[in-house]
C-alpha cells in the first residue's frame, strides 16, 4: 500500500511529499484512516503549535490511530514532539508513544537565541535510522521546544544543552530536525527509513 | 555547534531574478528555480525568494513558482513580497515555503506578525526591515525602500520580536548594492538587543565582508545576491574561507 503521509492541519506536508518525490516515491497524502492503517510506512510530519494540533488530532480520531500503528512510522519535528507524553507548548497532553516530556528551551546566555534555527550536527547516532556515515553530519532544525535525552534517544544535538535530535522505540522513529530540508544528508536518512 | 548560515537572496520580478543597485536599477540574473538548485548544490544553507514588485503593485507572489522551488530543492527557503493577510501566508506555506517574510505589511499592520506566529508558529515568521541611516537615526521604509515611515529600526525590531517574529532580516539601504561591507555596527546592536536570529543583508562585496558580518556584526546568517548571481563569489570558496577564519559553517 506504499508510503502514506498523514494529512492534518500542519505545515510542511508539501515539503515532505516533495522530498519523497525527489527520492522517486509517490507517497499518498491522506487523512483516510483505512489508507493510513494499510500503509507499508507512515510519515507523520508537523510544523505548528502542539496544543492546537493535538486538539485537531483528537477531534479527528487520529490520535489513537497513530498510537496503534504497527508499521514503521516516522515523526518529523512537531510530529516527533506530539509522539511524546506531554508538551510545555500550550500545556498539551500528547500521544505518549515516547515516555518523555517536551520542554521549552531556556536561554543560558545571550547567544542562546530561540528558536534553535539552522544547521547543527548530530552525534551518538544509532541504527537503524542512522548509520555511522551520519555521525557529525549537519541537519536542519527549527524549533523552540526540545525533547530531553532519554532511553529512546537515537541521535543527540547540542544547543544550549544536549537534547534528542531523534527518537526510536519499536516501530516508531522520529526526528526533531527536518530530513526533508537537510539536503543530501536528509535524503540519506529518509532513504534509510524507506529501507526499513 | 550551530552553523552560521549563508543565504543567497533571489529578488523576483516577472518570474526572473533581479538585483537592485540601491533598489533602483535592476539587472537580470536568471531563472529562480535554476539558480536555487545551483545554490543548493553548492552549499547554500537557505534561500530567500522575494517578489519585489508584489508589495507596491499589490500583486500576489506566484504560488506556482513556490511549488516548483519546493519540488526541486532540499534546503529551507523563505518567500516574501505581497503578503497582505493570513491567507497569503497559508497559501505560500501550503505551496511548500518554509517561512514567509513580511515587510511593508507589518509596518502598516503590525498585528499580522502576532497572527502569523499564533497560527503557524513564530519560526515561520521572518520580519524583513529595510532601514536607512539618516545621519542621526536608522529609519524604516516600506515598499522596497520607496516610502519613509515614522518607525525607528531598533524600537521596531524589538516590537516585532515581542509580537512573535522568529527572525529579523535587516537590510541597510545605505549599504545595499554598493559592495563595501555590511552595516556591522547596526547589526551588532540588533543582535545584542534581541533574542531572535538576525539575518544581515546589504553590502557584501568580498569574502572578508562575510567574515566581518559574523565577527563584528554578530549576525546569525548573511544574505547576499549579486556577488552570487554574477559569480563573483562561489559559495564553496566562501565556506572554505570562513572556516579558515574560525567561523563555524556547514
Amino acid at each position: 500500500m506504499g508510503i502514506v503521509i498523514i494529512k492534518y492541519n500542519a505545515g510542511n506536508i508539501f515539503s515532505v511529499d516533495s522530498a519523497m518525490k525527489r527520492l522517486g516515491v509517490d507517497a499518498i497524502v491522506t487523512d483516510d484512516k483505512d489508507l493510513i492503517r494499510k500503509a507499508d510506512k507512515v510519515i507523520f510530519p508537523g510544523v505548528g503549535e502542539a496544543s492546537t494540533t493535538m486538539k485537531y488530532l483528537r477531534e479527528n480520531g487520529l490520535d489513537s490511530l497513530i498510537k496503534d500503528l504497527k508499521q514503521p512510522v516516522l515523526g518529523i519535528c512537531l510530529g516527533m514532539q506530539l509522539m511524546c507524553k506531554h508538551s510545555e507548548e500550550g500545556n498539551a497532553d500528547c500521544l505518549d508513544i515516547f515516555d518523555v516530556n517536551v520542554k521549552r528551551f531556556i536561554p543560558q546566555k545571550h547567544e542562546d537565541k530561540i528558536p534553535h534555527m539552522g544547521w547543527n550536527t548530530i552525534t551518538d547516532v544509532k541504527n537503524p535510522l542512522f548509520d555511522t556515515t551520519l555521525e557529525n553530519q549537519y541537519v536542519y532544525f527549527v524549533h523552540s521546544y526540545y525533547v530531553p535525552i532519554n532511553s529512546n534517544t537515537a541521535a543527540t544535538t547540542d544547543y544550549i544543552l544536549p537534547f534528542s535530535a531523534a527518537l526510536h522505540t519499536q516501530n516508531f522513529y522520529a526526528t526533531q530536525f527536518h530530513p526533508e530540508k537537510s539536503g543530501s544528508v536528509g535524503e540519506h536518512i529518509l532513504t534509510n527509513f524507506l529501507k526499513l | 555547534m550551530l552553523a552560521k548560515r549563508i543565504i543567497p537572496c533571489l529578488d523576483i520580478k516577472d518570474g526572473t531574478t533581479v538585483k537592485g543597485i540601491n533598489f533602483v536599477n535592476l539587472r537580470d540574473a536568471g531563472d529562480p528555480v535554476e539558480l536555487g538548485i545551483k545554490y543548493s548544490k553548492e552549499g547554500a544553507d537557505e534561500l530567500v525568494f522575494l517578489d519585489i514588485t508584489a508589495s507596491h503593485e499589490e500583486r500576489k507572489t506566484f504560488t506556482e513558482l513556490v511549488e516548483r522551488i519546493a519540488l526541486n530543492i532540499s534546503i529551507p527557503f523563505t518567500v516574501g513580497g505581497g503578503i497582505n493577510e493570513l491567507k497569503d501566508v497559508d497559501r505560500l506555506l501550503s505551496a511548500g515555503a518554509d517561512k514567509v517574510s513580511v515587510n511593508s505589511t507589518a509596518l502598516r499592520n503590525p498585528m499580522i506578525i502576532d497572527e502569523i506566529s499564533k497560527n503557524f508558529g513564530s519560526q515561520v515568521c521572518v520580519c524583513a526591515i529595510d532601514a536607512r541611516f539618516d545621519g542621526e537615526k536608522w529609519m524604516c521604509y516600506t515598499s522596497g525602500g520607496r516610502n519613509l515611515t515614522d518607525k525607528e529600526l531598533f524600537s521596531w525590531a524589538k516590537e516585532v520580536e515581542n509580537r512573535g517574529a522568529g527572525e529579523i532580516l535587516f537590510t541597510s539601504m545605505n549599504h545595499d548594492g554598493v559592495k563595501q561591507g555590511y552595516a556591522n555596527e547596526a547589526l551588532c546592536c540588533l543582535s545584542e538587543s534581541l533574542n531572535i536570529p538576525i539575518i544581515a543583508s546589504g553590502g557584501a562585496g568580498n569574502l572578508q565582508h562575510f567574515s566581518d558580518v559574523f565577527k563584528e556584526g554578530k549576525a546569525d546568517a548573511a544574505l547576499a545576491a549579486s556577488v552570487f548571481h554574477f559569480g563573483e563569489i562561489a559559495i564553496k570558496d566562501l565556506k572554505y574561507y570562513l572556516r579558515s577564519e574560525g567561523i563555524n559553517v556547514r
